[in-house]
């Protein structure tokens, strides 16, 4: 059983295989199943994934009424010819966004690795789907990829907000994604886990603020940059960039960060924005006196 | 290592919005209705740090109640469960506490009907993944870090040596366990950590020994 980046990388040179079989051959120790089982298990997970973002896509509102119908604007942005990030981005963005307005309207999706981050890592492969145009096995592999990393995190530092802040949800996504993209894309695993550390260092501290506790505001659009933040440190690891502070010890500053991080900022809607004036007042209109 | 699966992570299917909130939160409370084994008729869920806090804005208040009723973290009818709760006939009574506890994201359950009653405290660790930290006031100090099983029995001569044989037989070593009861005689406790995961053929030659009334997987 691989503890760290490093052993996990270790393990994929040495035995000459992808990340995503790492993952898989130590599934199948651990669970007992075969591997086709874990494989068709992880192939159901993908299809909610694809209903989500069609049903994200297709415009949904939270019961709040504080999320909704950005991905359709996005989409729509998209296809005025106009758009200045550069369209696979773009659709990745929206895809993350459809999946966790969705995810905020408490419709079905797949926690990735939790609910409030559950855009990034399908918003970024159905994005880059396009592009790479992969087999559903390397779609499915993907997912064990970004599992191998976010095994890690969990396991080292935290992928709870309430925990560790938002930088254990959306920022575990974030990494995971993009360790994920440079594998698909072609990447070695020791590449893979750069885009990961690159990702991860730049969602260091990222508090969990909730407007009203709810997992809306900001999480929708923080799925967004994560998603984003992932694209470019895909590319960046795939140009050769490398992080100067290794993945370990960046998982091991974030798991830092999150304990010393003030209850009021770790999903408590104690400080933040959820704090602020127009978030004070947005709670008291969702939950009147009652709250 | 408190995550052993890759379905930790890529996981649970479930409904939103919050997999500690929502997915762990319906997770514990079914472990409360399993434990119980029937539906009760009243449900006190008392709830603690981050779920005191946020509870109604992630769902977190029919998330339980939806496990009490028996629903998975993908059940659609968990958003209207406390309505399901009332046509069911169980009540249902929520209390918000100030204490702070050691995990932000901490419920205690108690579940009551004539027959009897039972109280479970879980937290929910994130992702989804959940332990169980209490059980009729007996605390139980699992690792989360091997697989374990909670085994209820009753209070006689040989239930546990019976158990422990059978994990012998199949070469699952044990590695911390613990047994408690409330009375002599009366319902007792074991819970066995292992190093090898037990498969579901174990369970059901452990369910067949006399005296044993169910048997739990806290760990997988």
């Amino acid at each position: 059983m691989f503890r760290n980046v490093a052993e996990l990388v270790e393990l994929a040179e040495s035995k000459q295989v992808k990340i995503a079989e790492i993952m898989i051959q130590q599934e199948i120790e651990v669970s007992g199943l075969t591997r086709e089982e874990i494989i068709a298990k992880m192939d159901r997970n993908l299809t909610v994934m694809e209903q989500a973002v069609e049903r994200g896509l297709n415009g949904v509102t939270s019961v709040s009424g504080l999320t909704g119908g950005d991905a359709v604007l996005l989409q729509k942005y998209i296809k005025s010819g106009k758009a200045l990030s550069g369209n696979i981005l773009l659709d990745a963005v929206s895809k993350a966004v459809a999946t966790n307005e969705v995810n905020a309207a408490m419709g079905t999706i797949c926690a990735t690795p939790t609910a409030g981050s559950a855009g990034v890592v399908p918003g970024t492969l159905f994005a880059v789907k396009d592009v790479l145009n992969p087999t559903r096995m390397e779609m499915i592999e993907f997912l064990f990829t970004s599992a191998a990393f976010g095994f890690v995190v969990a396991n080292n530092a935290s992928i709870s907000g309430a925990a560790g802040g938002c930088q254990a949800e959306v920022g575990s996504a974030s990494g995971m994604a993009a360790a994920s993209i440079v594998e698909l894309a072609g990447g070695t695993p020791r590449q893979a886990a750069e885009a990961m550390a690159i990702t991860l260092k730049n969602m260091l501290g990222l508090v969990c603020d909730p407007v009203a506790g709810l997992v809306e505001v900001p999480c929708v659009k923080r799925n967004a940059m994560g998603a984003s933040n992932a694209m470019t440190a895909a590319d960046m690891a795939l140009a050769g960039i490398t992080s100067r502070i290794p993945c370990d010890e960046v998982i091991h500053a974030m798991f830092l960060i999150g304990q010393s991080m003030p209850s009021a900022l770790r999903e408590t809607a104690e400080g933040g924005l959820a704090a602020t004036p127009t978030g004070r007042r947005l709670e008291a209109e969702i939950f009147g006196e009652k709250k | 290592m408190k995550y052993r699966s890759a379905f930790d992570i890529i996981g649970p299917v479930m409904i939103g919005p919050s997999s500690s909130h929502t997915a762990g939160a319906a997770r514990i409370g079914r472990v409360a209705r399993t434990l119980f084994n029937r539906l009760p008729k009243k449900a006190v869920i008392s709830l603690y740090g981050s779920f005191a806090k946020t509870y109604k804005g992630h769902g977190t208040d029919v998330a339980i109640v939806g496990g009490i009723l028996d629903f998975d973290t993908f059940d659609e009818r968990i958003p209207k469960s406390l309505e399901l709760a009332e046509e069911a006939g169980m009540e249902v009574v929520f209390s918000v506490e100030e204490m702070v506890p050691d995990h932000p994201n901490t419920v205690r359950i108690n579940l009551y009907d004539d027959k009897g009653d039972l109280e479970v405290v879980g937290i929910s660790i994130g992702g989804g993944t959940i332990e169980i930290t209490e059980l009729n006031s007996f605390k139980l100090k699992l690792s989360g870090e091997h697989p374990a099983i909670l085994v209820v029995h009753n209070d006689q001569f040989g239930v546990i040596s019976a158990v422990t044989h059978i994990l012998a037989q199949h070469q699952i070593n044990i590695g911390h366990m613990e047994v408690s009861r409330k009375e002599k005689g009366k319902m007792a406790l074991m819970v066995i950590e292992v190093d090898q995961k037990i498969h579901q053929d174990v369970i059901r030659e452990i369910e067949k020994v006399p005296n044993v009334t169910q048997i739990i997987r806290m760990v997988e």
